[in-house]
């Protein structure tokens, strides 16, 4: 199959868009979710299932405990307390354990073992899905149903001290709190004395029901060395005196009473609980799922347990069973999304009858999330099982109610609690598999989908970026061979066998089979026709290449213009064969119709081998496989090494946490770097190499291409233009570099983005702060003109007009929103929401882009002649409708970034793009770190936090979920978009570029966003029990899988505007 | 010829690196409380005089500087106000660069300023010993294939070799480790300081191994 390499790059792009969905439909999985969104409530509670209406049916056992003490110490590893060092180190607690009237358990944790999402699972009892942490990093309050929360509707006074991660999940629930900031990690005692000096005074008063205690030292002790070091002991030391501290104070309310047995009676105990939110792994540190890091204490002391003697050994039970039975405990509603099972040891020593209720109560909550989660409940075992324990449960209520005492009725209550028991065990167990866990099937097929897109693109790179741009894709003759019949039959196989096994729970087997086998054939043939094209090009490398027999290196093909720069140098060449310069030019013309322009400049090593990069070489490598291509050695210049380790070095570096949080640093770095690199090319080509400026006067008149006058070309010549003389255009052209490092420092400094700096103050507050309203008036209408001055200059009369009435409603909306003054207005005049405004600017923009969709379908029928100038006129227009609409949507104080984007855009074609003859590859390359570069100029970062939802407001009524969610995305996609928008304006409108120069951008516009995507998507496979996973990882992704969204966008419309698609063979 | 070249850019190189090494721990002696981090200002002033004094020094024995055709001492004294002049404006130039690849215009603007120094000192002053006040034969060296000495190649290399260092040396500022060499400007300029022994060290090696490709035109 030949493809257009524009077609070819759309294709990839949205099969990479299929594989980031099912990945990222594999990344999170849907979160289990009640269907009522409400919490549970008192009066929702099921009835005792008994044949009649008995009294009290409907109401809870009374609680088991008063007073509930929870102390929570992060990071307390299971072995702290149940193992040898727990022996010596807890001894109080140990003892305890082990003579004491208590209950331990061993509370496993899920997966991420991070602070946040484990204080969500102990106090929801739910596993809290992937997607709903990213997003809810917006609002940090815990909006679902927990524990806390029913504490404080029955009335309980809660009282917490420790890490304020609490305080903010629980806004306003607690009657007292103190939280200490877990920021300083190296802090490990402070933190904790913060919260022990409340204690003292707290245990004595009686005006609380529930205290929390959040001891962060340990965890602190870990991070910085370890669970061996000889800090953990002390901490622990301490820990257990607290511990012993706090069940004194307890155990004393009771204890010295002369006769307890009526005061207990009326008064149940206090419970004391001990618990962690996760382990710490062998080296400290936590957020995996090894077994050191998830398995945690979870010890229950209270007087109202039996004491017990001899062999303590610890059961395994989930760290979400803490919530229900907390809740039971305490006569509290279930919290609804819990998947949690009551710890029946808990209550063995309450009467039958209640111990029942209990379950019952468990029972019925997990039925009902069972019922919501899962669309084939009723063939769930345990909720049969639920079914006939009810149904025992009534029988024996029916006979409990008439009063039969005797030992059938024990025997049988007994039988109905392991009923119950077993069924909330397969409950629970089918609820949770769901949640929290990476649907690894699904995001290996996806990925294995992208990285094989990937590879394609790479391959396919000589082929595209030569002179015809057309690919030849071998996927018909694939198709036929016989290691496609294998490997789609192993495909196939494995399907069946990964979707039948009995823990299958995933995304790609719940899709259709013939869809997922047909995913999986397509898989295979692309496999296939991959391998057939590496071994196309790795057998060409293998050949003995027809040297060039030509003495001199007149034969060795010079790739297109930037011969023209190296000629000087050439001439000189290292080989020491001085070369013809006449004959140079028609190398040039020979060659120039077959590889007018690449990615790297070819030519002969004069004096030293630039160290090669590995994409250099591998460019090399491929790039000589091209036919007529046989140069001996290969360099690239430095813009050339710079633009390509940039572009490798960036998506390395998203596998650091720090520099994902700080990538705005990252482009701001290497568009400074790649502006004085483009500095340098200017200066060299104004002042050095005069020779081969006169050497260019000369040749010009031979190149053919500068010589038509077609008036009807859109002129992009800046002496024509702006009427300036060849002189000041030589100054002209040496500022523009620089001037775009100005600009870029001022830009950088509107808007502080990323973590680290991210509060340092900038010149967006400044200018949002009320005071400034003049200033900010000002700024935004200058904006306003230059962008006006800047666009207006292609456009149609028409456009022009509607452009400036467009610009006119953008002041007068932001006035009449109130963000700036409008110089006619009374100040008493009320702020709006300015619908009217917008709306009247809508009706411009979609105008603006109706005229140009118009003259570019226009320029489709009428290819010939004109069409030419409709097309760029067109591609003006629709340029320009998108610039109103950015211009409309980015807040006041971000419209001097958009001036900005238009004025380098323009000085760059002026003086520097077209005057340094830059390739295609290259043009995209720059203008791919120019998107990029905007895209954090405009405030954004990769934090979900800083998309500015508002957006989906202008001009809208009330929220309208579709239009909202299309204009938040393309205003916080404005930079790129526009960068891409002005790459193809730019390639298509350009007179003396080849055919291939639209394709050549496509393509490489699919690389540029390819690679990152590809490698990132491995990344978060491979770093997925990362403690950043979610914080930092994740939101990332997220942003990745948009920007391939973007992009594949663009491509689509590059292809569209493409006019010649037919590939000749 | 070529070996006596060479062989008089090595004991220079190494003369110059030397002085690096004495002048991170003569202060340790002198100076209270010295250490590269705590008081790295002190430090980058230390090793910018000894490699100026040094550089000076070295290039004023081997009278590597280009003859001067009047040797009065009127045009002496012009050539070395001229020096002083360029090297004040290569200050300032690195200075604006550094602000403009983001750092603080104001808030740190004498670490800014001291880095800018240390860099002018590892490239433009060695600029000024071999090649004199003369920008003609700046442009000369710094362009392709310009050098026409081993010492135009030493200096092609030790200059881009700082600046890639400094430029290195800014990767880490972003990282949350919080380690005291994080802080503005310690990791540049010690990437500079590196990148410029690594070119010292680099320069007669390389030199020496593409001794056969290099042809320099005479004068
Ligand atoms: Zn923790
Ligand atoms: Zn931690």
């Amino acid at each position: 199959m030949r493809l257009k390499a524009s077609v070819f790059a759309s294709f990839c792009l949205i099969i990479e868009l299929l594989g980031i969905a099912l990945y990222l439909r594999g990344f999170f999985p849907v979160p289990v979710k009640s269907s009522l969104s409400s919490k549970s409530k008192l009066s929702d509670q099921p009835a005792e299932p008994l044949a009649g209406s008995g009294p009290n049916s409907t109401q809870l056992p009374p609680p088991l405990f008063k007073r509930v003490v929870i102390m929570l110490i992060d990071a307390l590893r299971e072995d702290f307390v149940f193992g040898p060092n727990g022996k010596r180190f807890m001894p109080f607690t140990r003892q305890i354990v082990e003579e004491g009237s208590s209950h331990g358990f061993i509370a496993k944790a899920r997966a991420p073992t991070v602070t946040m999402p484990r204080i969500k699972a102990l106090t929801t009892g739910s596993i809290p899905g992937f997607i709903d942490v990213v997003m809810n990093l917006n609002s940090p309050a815990l909006l679902e149903d927990n524990l806390i929360r029913q504490a404080k509707d029955a009335g309980k006074r809660i009282v917490f001290y420790g890490d304020d991660t609490w305080v903010r999940l629980f806004p306003r629930l607690f009657a007292e709190h103190d939280g200490t900031t877990s920021f300083f990690v190296s802090d490990y005692t402070e933190v904790d004395n913060n919260v022990t000096r409340h204690l003292d005074s707290t245990l004595k008063r009686a005006d609380w029901d529930v205290l929390i205690l959040h001891y962060l030292g340990l965890d602190h002790i870990g991070h910085i060395s370890g669970p061996h070091s000889a800090l953990i002991g002390p901490k622990l030391l301490e820990m257990d005196d607290i511990i012993k501290k706090i069940h004194t104070s307890l155990t004393a309310r009771v204890a010295p009473s002369p006769c307890p047995v009526p005061e207990s009676e009326d008064a149940p105990p206090d419970l004391l609980v001990l618990c962690s939110d996760h382990g710490m792994s062998e080296t400290g540190s936590h957020g995996g799922s090894s077994e050191p890091e998830v398995s945690t204490p979870l010890v229950l002391i209270s007087l109202a347990f039996p004491r017990k003697g001899g062999a303590f050994q610890p059961s395994t039970v989930e760290q979400v069973d803490l919530a229900p039975t907390l809740a039971l405990a305490l006569a509290l509603p279930i919290p609804r999304n819990s998947v949690g099972r009551l710890l029946p040891a808990v209550v063995e020593q309450a009467p039958l009858r209640e111990q029942l209720r209990l379950l019952h109560l468990n029972g019925h909550q997990l039925s009902s999330l069972l019922r919501d989660s899962n669309p084939t409940y009723q063939r769930q075992d345990g909720y049969e099982l639920f079914r006939v324990a009810e149904k025992a449960h009534g029988n024996w209520m029916k006979l409990y109610l008439e009063g039969n005492t005797s030992e059938v009725l024990g025997n049988l209550g007994r039988k109905v609690l392991k009923q119950y028991l077993e069924a909330l065990q397969s409950m629970s167990l089918a609820l949770s598999k769901q949640l929290g866990r990476y649907d690894m099937y699904s995001m290996i097929v996806g990925m294995g989908l992208i990285l094989e897109v990937l590879a394609l693109l790479l391959l396919a790179m000589p082929e595209a970026l030569g002179g015809a741009a057309c690919v030849d894709v071998p996927l018909a003759p694939a198709c036929l061979s016989l290691p496609f019949c294998l490997l789609g039959l192993l495909a196939c196989s494995t399907h069946v066998l990964m979707c039948t096994s009995a823990e299958a729970n995933c995304y790609f087997c719940s899709l259709p089979w013939p869809l997922a086998f047909s995913a999986l054939l397509f898989v295979a043939a692309l496999l296939c026709s991959l391998a057939a094209m590496a071994g196309k090009r790795f057998s060409l490398a293998g050949d003995p290449r027809p040297k060039v027999s030509a003495p001199g290196p007149v034969g060795r093909l010079q790739a297109g213009k930037a011969a023209r720069d190296e000629l000087a140098m050439l001439s000189v060449s290292g080989h020491g064969d001085i070369r013809p310069t006449g004959a140079h030019p028609h190398a040039i013309e020979a060659h120039s119709d077959l590889h007018p322009s690449h990615l790297c400049h070819i030519c002969s090593v004069a004096g030293g081998n630039i160290a090669e990069t590995a994409g250099s070489s591998f460019l090399a490598q491929t790039r000589s496989q091209v036919p007529g291509d046989s140069s001996l050695d290969w360099t690239l210049s430095e813009l050339d090494i710079l633009l390509l380790t940039g572009t490798v070095g960036q998506t390395l570096s998203l596998g650091a946490s720090s520099f994902i949080e700080e990538e705005h640093q990252t482009w701001y770095f290497l568009l400074n770097t790649l502006c004085l690199a483009v500095f340098q090319d200017v200066c060299r080509k104004y002042f050095k190499e005069r020779r081969a400026l006169d050497e260019e006067r000369e040749e010009s008149s031979l190149l053919p291409s500068t010589t038509d006058g077609d008036p009807l070309q859109p002129s992009f010549s800046p002496a024509t233009e702006l009427g300036v003389s060849l002189g000041a255009e030589k100054w002209l052209a040496l500022t523009t570099p620089l001037l775009t490092l100005v600009c870029c420092r001022l830009l950088r400094s509107l808007n502080q983005t990323g973590v680290q700096w991210a509060h340092l103050p900038d010149l967006g507050h400044w200018l949002n702060n009320g005071d400034h309203k003049v200033f900010l008036s000002v700024l935004a209408v200058f904006s306003l003109l230059l962008i006006f001055l800047l666009v207006q200059r292609h456009c149609s009369l028409v456009s022009t007009i509607a452009l400036a009435l467009g610009l006119l409603g953008i002041y007068s909306y932001r006035a009449a929103v109130g963000s700036v003054l409008f110089p006619w207005q009374h100040t008493s005049r009320s702020i709006s929401k300015g619908t009217g405004e917008a709306r009247f600017v809508y009706v411009f923009v979609l105008g603006i882009l109706f005229t140009g969709v118009k003259d570019l379908l226009c320029s489709q029928v009428t290819a010939a002649g004109g069409g030419g100038h409709l097309r760029s006129r067109g591609l003006w227009e629709v340029y320009s409708g998108m610039v109103l609409l950015v211009a409309l949507l980015l807040r006041p104080h971000n419209l001097p970034t958009l001036a900005c984007c238009l004025l380098l855009q323009t000085l760059m074609v002026q003086f520097v793009w077209e005057r340094l003859r830059y390739d295609a590859a290259q043009i995209t390359i720059m203008h791919y770190w120019f998107g990029q570069a905007f895209f954090y100029f405009q405030g954004n970062s990769n934090n979900i936090a800083t998309v500015d939802i508002s957006v989906g407001f202008v001009g809208l009524e009330s929220y309208v979920e579709v239009p909202a969610v299309i204009l938040t995305a393309f205003c916080t996609y404005a930079g790129p978009v526009l960068w891409a928008c002005h790459l193809m304006c730019y390639l298509s409108s350009e007179r003396d570029r080849a055919a291939g120069a639209l394709s050549h951008g496509c393509y490489c516009l699919a690389v540029l966003r390819s690679v990152p995507a590809a490698l990132y998507v491995a990344l978060t496979t491979a770093l997925r029990y990362h403690l950043f996973i979610w914080s930092v990882f994740s939101p990332k992704l997220l942003y990745e899988a948009t920007h391939v969204l973007i992009a594949a966008a663009a491509c689509l419309i590059f292809t569209a505007v493409d006019h010649d698609h037919a590939c000749s063979l | 010829m070529w070996d006596v070249e060479i062989r008089g850019m090595t004991s220079a190189h190494a003369i110059i690196a030397a002085s690096i090494f004495m002048a991170t721990v003569i202060p340790v002696v002198l100076v209270d409380n010295f250490s590269v981090y705590g008081t790295h200002l002190v430090w980058l002033y230390s090793v910018a005089c000894s490699v100026a004094v040094v550089n000076i020094a070295v290039f004023w024995l081997l009278g590597i500087s280009p003859p001067t055709k009047k040797n009065t001492l009127n045009y002496k004294l012009s050539r070395l106000i001229r020096s002083c002049v360029y090297f004040v404006l290569s200050c300032l130039f690195f200075h604006a660069v550094v602000v403009l690849y983001g750092a603080p215009l104001i808030e740190s603007a004498l670490e800014t300023f001291s880095l800018a120094v240390l860099l002018s000192t590892l490239t433009t002053l060695r600029c000024l010993c071999i090649l004199g006040p003369n920008v003609q034969a700046w442009i000369r060296v710094f362009s392709r294939d310009g050098a026409m000495s081993v010492w135009d190649t030493s200096l092609q290399i030790t200059s881009s070799c700082s600046i890639v260092g400094a430029w290195f040396g800014a990767f880490p500022i972003p990282l949350d480790w919080d380690r005291p060499w994080q802080v503005w400007p310690i990791s540049c300029s010690l990437g500079a300081t590196g990148g410029f022994l690594t070119g010292l060290l680099a320069a007669p090696l390389w030199i020496r191994w593409h001794r056969k490709q290099l042809t320099y035109k005479l004068k």
